[in-house]
């Protein structure tokens, strides 16, 4: 069976050029960076090339990348290291509800170790997080502010230029994980009010495990881990060279492609949005219906329940997603859905559908054939009123 | 059995469950949820000459619900009472050649709502 790969937002495959270019710095070049020899100097030179690429593509210098291990690490290394950089002055960490586990979670461990204060905001049923809000809850003690700029689940995109220039005006640090929308969307960080920025390369066609935080020049951040040193004392630990390599060869890449392939892919996305509410006229498009990722479609259909619909739609052949993780008997609408203010029963079914690079019109039309059905089949095994 | 896929049997059910729906006038319904999850399973059935002469099912909940209770429809269809009230998680796990390991607890909520249809028949009955 042809299999239809719409989860581009879990992750993309490697670009074939990046693929092979990774494949040549593993077999060809066996040196350590920090070496001084010529080895070294060879994998060094990729490093700084692969460093040079990033901070092109987001208007940022050189030495503002830090090579990471991926989107997780990166925003990781913005909230402890931030906190760490600023403690006995500052402990305030300002989020909102519907960031990433890796912002969320980690605001949270801080608080349960005693090293901050949390607040988290809340947003309204697109899922923005109002600019006032962040400026409210802003104290003499306040050290970061991390809003995402495009949400993995829903696709909204945050005010990120209104919420970095209220944090700017009070002298906060500001944190937005990107790791959706680099590559994606055009961001120059020369305009864009934010000091730290999350970059993970398996959501561009570039391989897992590595990634990047921009770091304005002047933003107060301490290490997190300790060892060799390598990336200006920031992230110390042994390059992932070829992986870097891979990093930067995608953010290359992407740029070059991104303004036709983003217009592309919101075509196809408007196209199954609009296939989808004409045949599931209940189908309640979950984000903001304007201000979302270009490839993100992300719905919830009532009486059904989204781990049934995503195992469904791959017996059809199609590889889609939902927020409605089944493990463990739990099935817990994400904290997305419900921070939106969806009723647990509806948040329960929801799908994401995220188009990429491949992904053509053939592929709209096949999934909007195959997706009624599956969900009238569900709707009429769950019944439309079973009793609790 | 893989402790992560489903078996080719459990998604046959979930593409083709069985004895889907509510029967119009049923000798005997019974529910059972999973207050974890939010998953819950009715089954509305009938007895005749102390067999389970028709049965349906109605579950919300996830692969492994629907396909349990479907499954569980097709063991308890023509049994007696007495067989279909002896019916266990197990029976249904063998029928589907297993669930994945921490989808298990969704046989024992289609074994839940059988039980109380059961029950709910004979107190019609006797009632």
């Amino acid at each position: 069976m042809r299999r239809v790969y719409l989860d581009h937002a879990a992750t993309t495959p490697v670009d074939p050029e990046v693929a092979e270019l990774m494949a040549q710095v593993l077999r060809e070049v066996p040196g350590n960076p920090s070496s001084i020899y010529a080895e070294g100097r060879r994998a060094r030179a990729l490093v700084d090339r692969a460093r040079d690429e990033v901070a092109q593509a987001i208007g940022a210098d050189p030495a503002e990348i830090v090579f990471t291990s991926g989107g997780t690490e990166a925003d990781n290394l913005a909230l402890r290291g931030v906190l760490a950089a600023r403690e006995g002055e500052a402990d305030g960490i300002i989020t909102s509800a519907i960031e990433h586990h890796a912002v969320l979670d980690t605001a949270r461990d801080l608080a349960a170790h005693g090293r901050a204060r949390v607040t988290v905001l809340a947003v309204d049923r697109d899922g923005r997080v109002a600019p006032e809000s962040v400026g409210a809850a802003i104290d003499a003690r306040t050290a970061l502010v991390s809003v995402m700029h495009g949400n993995n689940e829903i696709g909204t995109l945050q005010p990120v230029d209104e919420i970095g220039a209220v944090c700017r005006s009070r002298g906060v640090a500001f944190h937005s994980d990107a790791v959706q929308t680099v590559g994606a969307l055009e961001i120059d960080v020369r305009a864009m009010p934010v000091d730290l920025l999350s970059v993970n390369a398996h959501k561009f066609y570039g391989p897992k495990g590595v990634g990047a935080l921009y770091v304005r020049r002047g933003t107060r951040i301490a290490t997190v881990q300790t060892g060799g040193g390598q990336e200006k004392g920031r992230r110390t630990g042994t390059e992932n060279v070829a992986g870097i390599v891979g990093l930067g060869a995608a953010m290359r890449l992407a740029m070059a492609r991104r303004a036709a392939e983003s217009a592309r892919q919101a075509a196809l996305r408007d196209r199954l949005i609009a296939g989808v509410k004409a045949r599931i006229p209940d189908a309640i498009l979950t984000g903001h219906p304007a201000e979302r990722l270009p490839n993100n479609a992300s719905f919830c259909f009532s009486g059904t329940q989204g781990e049934a619909l995503v195992v469904s739609l791959d017996l059809e052949g199609f590889s889609v997603s939902s927020g409605s993780a089944c493990t463990s008997g739990d099935t817990e609408p994400s904290h997305v859905l419900l921070a939106l203010g969806l009723p647990r029963d509806v948040a329960q079914g929801s799908l994401r559908v995220t188009l990429g690079r491949d992904t053509t019109e053939h592929d709209v039309d096949a999934f909007l054939a195959a997706l009624p059905p599956i969900v009238e089949r569900l709707r009429a095994a769950s019944g439309a009123a079973v009793p609790a | 059995m893989s402790e992560d896929h489903y078996s080719e049997t459990a998604l046959d059910h979930l593409a083709r469950p069985r004895n889907v729906g509510t029967l119009a006038d049923p000798g005997g319904t019974g529910s059972d949820a999973n207050p974890s999850c939010g998953d819950r399973t009715t089954i509305t059935l009938r007895v005749a000459d102390g067999q389970v002469a028709d049965i349906r099912f109605r579950t919300f909940g996830c692969t492994a619900a629907i396909a349990s209770a479907s499954a569980l429809t097709e063991l308890a269809s023509g049994r007696s009472v007495e067989d279909a009230a002896g019916l266990e998680p197990a029976d249904i796990l063998n029928a589907l050649g297993g669930l994945p390991a921490r989808k298990e607890a969704c046989a024992l909520m289609a074994i839940g709502a059988l039980r109380a249809a059961l029950v709910d028949a004979r107190v019609k009955m006797t009632g």
